[in-house]
């Protein structure tokens, strides 16, 4: 039974599938070749290969023809992009930049399986850790201060501070029946009296307390209010019958 | 009767050396004798002496903590008999689970760093930039300034020589001398060798 190429499972760094999956990867321009290992493909099949009793030679043929396809493109995209344009080298100049690229390539692995050594010998160093290198190191940004200095400014700090006075806060309001009496001597004179000529010499507060003892007036009825317009002078009246009105009732409440 | 007391008491050696003691136990990377001659105050070679009589005290089989030579400088590790009790209490993070592609870009960086990205890529034939990250992230390498046109240039760190164990960089084998054994042709021989003839 012939060996089906295409159907070789990979298990690769980049790619782990099928072989046709990875080939029609690569033609789609989904997977980069550059990060392909082709040597692993080539180990995979002849591991398979050698699984077998017999050699499948279709097969072989097979895969030869697609890895050297494999290899050519992955040449091509390796010595693409490069300042010296290696492809305008002759091929035996190509080969041999890529010959001397593969050694380097191989030192490099060599490098990297004595790094692993070392650190399979050295996992059982055990060290404290500082912060990680990249982390920003810490600087003391203050300047250096003057001890006497700072024992002034927070004795500053420490003193008592001076009392809040809360005087503006007092209000001192005359009382009411101050105006009662000053507006009812002034109706006692006079039918009428303008609000705002009686009131414009005194304080805001005064006139404020004189506009309540108006009103108080205006409650118990002695008086009449009028303003031509909003804001105009308010004109007081005296109203008839208030005198008469007032007093009986005055005279049943404290009887 | 007075010569023990005054090894003891009065040697200024073994002063210093108390001193350097509780330096590197404070330090939590590594101290060169330039860091350690600054801080203690003494000239270089009075504290490479200091050095000498540490080292000797703190060593594996005497004591549990080590004093080793380490990433260009001077610091106490666990002894190596005490991993396993270290290992059950604490990570070893840094190096947990380095891929081959981390190993060999790491190798690229130490023998040849600085170098940048592109020059990693066209040396091992694949893209760099997430296994360069990786190793950002883990403290091995940092950046280290740029190329002419503007690629960022990569070093390994002193980290990289205290995880690995290393004195500096030169003390990394030469690649000339490293084992010609080609690990493909090896299991391609192997392979060989099994089939039936």
């Amino acid at each position: 039974m012939a060996m089906p190429v295409r159907e070789l499972e990979l298990d690769l760094e980049a790619f782990e599938g099928p072989f046709d999956l990875l080939l029609a990867l690569v033609l789609r321009d989904e997977l980069d070749l550059g990060e392909v290992d082709v040597a692993g493909i080539v180990l995979a099949f002849l591991e398979r290969l050698a699984e077998r009793e017999e050699l499948d030679l279709d097969a072989c043929g097979e895969f030869l023809v697609l890895v050297a396809a494999l290899l050519e493109l992955k040449a091509r995209a390796l010595l693409t992009g490069e300042e010296t344009d290696l492809e305008d080298l002759d091929p035996a100049e190509a080969a041999a930049e890529l010959a001397r690229r593969l050694a380097d390539y191989r030192r490099i692995k060599e490098a990297a399986a004595w790094l692993v050594d070392r650190l399979d010998e050295e996992s059982d160093r055990y060290f404290r850790l500082g912060p990680a290198p990249l982390a920003p190191k810490v600087e003391r940004q203050l300047a250096p201060q003057d001890p006497a200095e700072l024992a002034t400014v927070i004795r500053a700090l420490t003193a008592e501070p001076p009392a809040v006075s809360l005087a503006h806060l007092e209000l001192r309001f005359p009382p009411v029946e101050q105006f009662l009496g000053r507006f009812r001597s002034l109706l006692a004179r006079r039918t009428r009296f303008d609000f705002d000529t009686e009131v414009h010499q005194l304080t805001r507060v005064e006139q404020a307390v004189a506009f309540l003892a108006l009103l108080e007036l205006r409650k118990a009825g002695e008086i009449e209010l009028s303003q031509a317009a909003p804001f105009a002078p308010i004109r007081v009246q005296r109203n008839a019958e208030t005198k008469t009105e007032r007093n009986p009732s005055w005279t049943a409440r404290s009887a | 009767m007075d010569r023990p007391l005054r090894l003891v008491a009065a040697n200024p050696l073994d002063r210093l050396a108390r001193t350097l003691e509780a330096l590197l136990v404070v330090a939590s990377q590594p101290l060169s004798v330039a860091e350690l001659s600054e801080a203690a105050a003494e000239d270089g070679e009075r504290v490479e002496m200091a050095l000498g009589l540490l080292t000797e005290r703190f060593q594996e089989g005497r004591s549990g903590i080590v004093l080793e030579q380490v990433a260009g400088g001077w610091a106490f590790r666990a002894s190596r008999e005490a991993a396993e009790a270290c290992g059950r209490m604490f990570e070893r993070p840094v190096e947990r689970g380095l891929s081959q592609a981390a190993m060999e870009t790491l190798a690229v960086i130490a023998y040849l760093g600085p170098c940048s990205r592109p020059e990693i890529a066209r040396l091992r034939g694949v893209a760099a930039d997430s296994v360069v990250a990786g190793l950002v992230e883990r403290g091995l390498i940092a950046e280290a300034g740029r190329e002419e046109g503007g690629a960022v240039r990569y070093r390994t760190t002193p980290l990289f020589e205290r995880v690995f164990g290393l004195e500096s960089l030169s003390v990394l084998p030469r690649l000339d001398d490293l084992g010609d054994a080609d690990d493909i042709r090896d299991r391609l021989e192997q392979l060989a060798e099994k089939r039936p003839a």
